[in-house]
């Protein structure tokens, strides 16, 4: 009877974690096929999308890749890390002042906040493309309007995150650090900043993704430019080179990389904490 | 000991205990490039896409636009796309659905099964934003490829003649360029969206309500419509926004599984735009999809309101 | 106070619903929570588990409650073997330290949640009454977090109640009350249980709590049951160190068994010789703790008489006197080095006496108790 019922407890417990991890593993399987791909050997056809023979070329050489997509790899780059610095400082800031300060506007703020991460990035996308070309900038579509748009949508993102931490902050600790005879410009260096910096470090991180991999709204505002993602797209109509699987692979695995060194980290400090 | 653990958990919602403070231009001046920005290139864009939505529908990239209050733009693309608008709402609404069961399941298992595992397997669910978007769309490509394993598994299943025989594919030996493969996909790129709004509230179910749901004659299957599916609506609203509305709009999955049978208006837009350079329909499209899609929100919310959500 | 006298009358009314626990036991990963526990809780009464934190009394109430399932050992409503039977199908109800109140659904609706998961279809006047009984009709069709918290203990206890079970087990149901609070939660209760008669299981840290509420109370120590009785009888003749200075305070004097006499046992005490009662003697031979309550310690400056027929000790000095109000408590440093707790009645039949006075000390034998001397000493005192 014991044994019994507890082998139809553990298949209980257990059976929606299994499912659950099924789940997980099937959001993983276009991952591991990307992983697989930049393996791939396609060199006897392009216009099929499979596994054909193994090879390292694509990651020993890149002067092998398809010709426009190294340019596009750092035209990506270069526009995801300016507009995670710009989007990181900005909403960090807007993230201060919408859970520190009182004023009036604050939920209208809130609510202006939330609706780029509400609103269909074909809206957004084309709302500025109508911006840009009514204001005179039609021409000029390219590098800079993709950098304004990418900063615009990565800016709630980079707020909702900086301020779930913050509000998350006990009060408590900066009063004991004024009470400790802190300054207001000491405890916040000392108290406030350092518990806030995982929060900005990881909306940097998700600006970073977000702007490297958008593509809706950018193909509206690149004008002639061409990111990694347009790369992908337009090479998609001829045949996928197999090489832009690289940059998926790579990408991957550093996001992993960073998540996972901050867990280590984290779980370092809390082990250290309770011995 | 017993002091902390007697106070009632009851008040789960967020109370915001932080109270804001400081001098009262500081605020401002703290959100104020964020603000300017987000006016600039979010809130007056809206104001030119309404405006472009009525220029003349006669004028193109070569001999400029011109406002015109040309209302019927409307009238035309409406009538002209509304085949696309309701395939997007379908396939949209569709790939939801999928995403609640299928999202539930995981963030129910993250939330209540995952022990010691809670924080990676989070990590796991937002993992998949790290890798292109586009490379994993074109990834369903090789997975639903017609001579793959998963269309052999789901001919062997009967499974394809059941999604022929309502109307998903239109044969019985492709997955891939059907309606099928384009919902499939929208799921499959949106369901983060949708399981980590769903995990948030979730955690925040008090697990000593559910016990004491089963201490009052409550089966583990009555106990979870009674309690805890209620106590998780909010994640549930919040989690079909997030995701119905990125599908409304998406036009990758469409144009990268399907086939021209299952363009939806995101392609449409994109086309008018950048291909065609009509601005005029472009925009009223454009116009028109955000207005459905808030309506729908609106409806929604209100529906699932009438709960009374805590 | 006639609780000894209310345990017996319920306990020959016990019927064949008692509620037995055979052998229970609880082991966790890393240590046992209920040691092989055998308990009968006879039907109708209010018994209380007392213990401190983490002596395992909760656990054994999730066991009785079905939320935790034993290691091994049987739990019986009467005939009925319910050990592995699920939460659900037990007729069994919880009030939940916690409350457990559901945030979503009325107040209303909470107290009627287990009779419609039974499928009891008009439950509005079962409601209104249960809802009469705690005076909370003005609040029906509040939500939880609007109520006070006197106010949700009251409903977590009808929505148990409304479903009359057997057994109602009450989770520290108080924990979370100020003082004042407290004691008047304290009284209804009592009243309402006996008004409806059922068994009442009360898991409880606080000893005064149990003592005012309970027929039975069961003193539980690191997963075993130390002694059970009425209040009474466990104040005035503990059997165990732990229960001697858990339920109130006692003083522990170690001393030398010199052997049972009848119906008395002499134990010599820093050289002068002492009797404790047979019934009060839990120890026949070797070391012994004689123990005596604060209160039955009478005090007088040396040389002055002390009313009672004991043995006077001499050469005490106070060392501490804090006066709370009924009583003036000292603190009485022996010649042997030992410092005796001794409360005395403010009666104002004399002032209270300083620091530093040489005193003498004494108590009737019949108050005495005595103990094993191989337990510590310490067992049950509460750190603060």
């Amino acid at each position: 009877m014991n044994s019994l019922v507890r082998a139809r407890r553990w298949v209980g417990q257990h059976l929606i974690l299994g499912l659950g991890l099924l789940v997980l593993a099937y959001t993983f399987v276009p991952i591991a096929i990307v992983v697989l791909m930049s393996f791939n050997d396609s060199s006897e056809s392009r216009n099929v999308y499979k596994f054909q023979e193994f090879t390292l070329d694509h990651w020993l050489h890149p002067g092998s890749w398809a010709s426009g997509m190294s340019e596009s790899v750092w035209l990506s780059i270069q526009i995801a890390l300016l507009a995670t610095l710009v989007a990181t400082i900005l909403g960090t800031l807007a993230a201060f002042a919408l859970v520190r300060h009182r004023f009036a506007g604050r939920s209208a703020a809130n609510l202006i906040i939330f609706l780029p991460m509400a609103s269909p990035e074909i809206v957004m996308g084309s709302s500025l493309l109508a911006l840009f070309v009514s204001s005179g900038f039609g021409g000029q579509l390219g590098f800079w309007t993709i950098l304004i748009a990418h900063i615009m949508f990565c800016l709630s993102f980079v707020i909702v995150t900086v301020k779930a931490r913050l509000s998350g902050l006990d009060d408590n600790l900066e009063q004991a650090a004024m009470d400790l005879y802190a300054t207001e410009a000491q405890t916040f260096w000392r108290v406030t900043l350092p518990l806030v910096l995982p929060g900005i470090v990881g909306a940097a991180l998700l600006s970073f993704s977000l702007s490297f991999d958008d593509f809706i709204i950018t193909n509206l505002n690149a004008g002639q430019s061409v990111t990694f993602p347009m790369f992908v797209w337009g090479a998609n109509q001829r045949g996928v080179p197999m090489e832009v699987n690289v940059i998926g692979t790579a990408m991957f695995l550093i996001s992993i990389a960073i998540v996972l060194a901050a867990e280590v980290a984290r779980r370092r400090q809390s082990k250290a904490l309770a011995a | 000991m017993t002091s902390t653990a007697g106070v009632p958990p009851v008040s789960t919602h967020d109370t915001t205990a932080v109270k804001p403070r400081g001098r009262k231009l500081t605020g401002y001046w703290l959100i104020l490039p964020g603000a300017i920005w987000l006016g600039l290139f979010f809130v007056i864009p809206f104001y030119s896409l309404v405006s472009a939505s009525l220029y003349d529908p006669a004028g193109s990239v070569l001999t400029g636009y011109e406002m015109t209050w040309h209302v019927a733009n409307f009238a035309d693309a409406i009538g002209q796309y509304k085949v696309q608008i309701g395939r997007s709402l379908l396939y949209a609404g569709s790939a939801t659905a999928l995403c609640l069961v299928i999202g539930y399941v995981l963030a129910y298992a993250i939330a209540f099964k995952s022990g010691r595992w809670k924080n990676l397997m989070l990590v796991l669910v937002i993992a998949p934003f790290f890798t292109s978007f586009l490379l994993r769309t074109l990834s369903w490509k090789l997975i639903l490829a017609d001579d793959g394993w998963v269309v052999d598994t789901a001919q062997a299943l009967h499974l394809t003649n059941v999604l022929n025989l309502i109307g998903l594919t239109s044969t019985d030996d492709r997955l891939l360029a059907t309606p099928f493969a384009v919902i499939a996909g929208l799921t499959y790129n949106f369901l983060p969206f949708m399981v980590l709004p769903l995990y948030a509230s979730l955690e925040k179910v008090d697990i000593r309500l559910i016990e004491a749901s089963s201490d009052l004659y409550a089966s583990p299957i009555r106990g979870f419509f009674k309690v805890t599916f209620p106590l998780s609506l909010p994640g549930v609203v919040a989690g079909t926004l997030l995701t119905f509305i990125p599908a409304a709009g998406d036009y990758i999955n469409a144009e990268l599984l399907g086939d021209t049978n299952t363009r939806m208006v995101g392609n449409v837009i994109q086309n008018l735009f950048t291909a065609q350079g009509d601005y005029a329909a472009a925009g009223a499209l454009s116009v028109t999809l955000m207005v459905i899609i808030v309506g729908a929100v609106l409806v929604y919310v209100r529906t699932a309101g009438t709960e009374e959500l805590v | 106070m006639s609780q000894a006298a209310e345990a017996t009358t319920s306990s020959v009314r016990s019927g064949s619903r008692d509620l037995r626990l055979s052998k229970l036991t609880k082991e966790f990963a890393t240590f046992t929570a209920v040691k092989s526990l055998d308990l009968v809780v006879p039907q109708g009464q209010f018994f209380a588990l007392l213990g401190p934190s983490g002596c395992g009394k909760t656990t054994t109430l999730r066991m009785v409650a079905g939320l935790d399932t034993p290691t091994s050992g049987t739990i019986h409503l009467g005939d009925t073997e319910v050990t592995y039977e699920k939460p659900y199908k037990r007729p069994v109800n919880t009030v939940f330290q916690s409350y457990a109140l559901f945030p979503h659904l009325s107040i209303a609706d909470n107290v009627a949640f287990g009779l419609k998961r039974r499928g009891v279809k008009d439950v509005k006047q079962q409601v209104a009454d249960m809802l009469d009984l705690v005076e909370l009709t003005s609040q029906a069709h509040k939500k939880p977090n609007q109520l006070s918290g006197g106010q949700q203990q009251r409903v977590a206890l009808a929505r148990a109640l409304i479903n009359k079970p057997e057994v109602l087990l009450l989770d520290e149901p108080l924990g979370a009350l100020d003082l004042k609070l407290r004691r008047g939660m304290q009284l209804e209760l009592k009243r309402i249980q006996t008004e409806v008669g059922l068994t009442f299981v009360h898991v409880t840290h606080d000893q005064e709590e149990a003592m005012t509420m309970a027929d039975t109370v069961a003193v539980m120590n690191q997963g075993v049951i130390e002694q059970m009785g009425a209040p009474s009888e466990l104040y005035e003749n503990p059997r165990t160190t732990f229960v001697a200075n858990f339920l109130g305070q006692s003083n522990l004097i170690a001393g030398q068994i010199e052997g049972r006499d009848g119906d008395r046992v002499t134990v010599r005490v820093q050289g002068s010789l002492a009797s404790v009662r047979g019934e009060r003697a839990h120890s026949d031979s070797g070391e012994g703790w004689l123990g005596i309550r604060p209160e039955k310690v009478l005090i007088a400056e040396t040389g002055q008489p002390i009313d009672a027929p004991g043995d006077v000790i001499t050469g005490g000095y106070i060392t501490d006197v804090s006066f709370v109000g009924v009583s003036t408590q000292y603190r009485v440093m022996m010649p042997w080095g030992q410092e005796l707790m001794v409360f005395e009645q403010n009666t104002g039949a004399r002032p209270m006496l300083p620091v530093g006075t040489k005193v003498d000390v004494s108590w009737r034998p019949e108050f005495a108790f005595l103990l094993d001397a191989s337990q510590d000493a310490k067992a049950g005192i509460e750190e603060d």
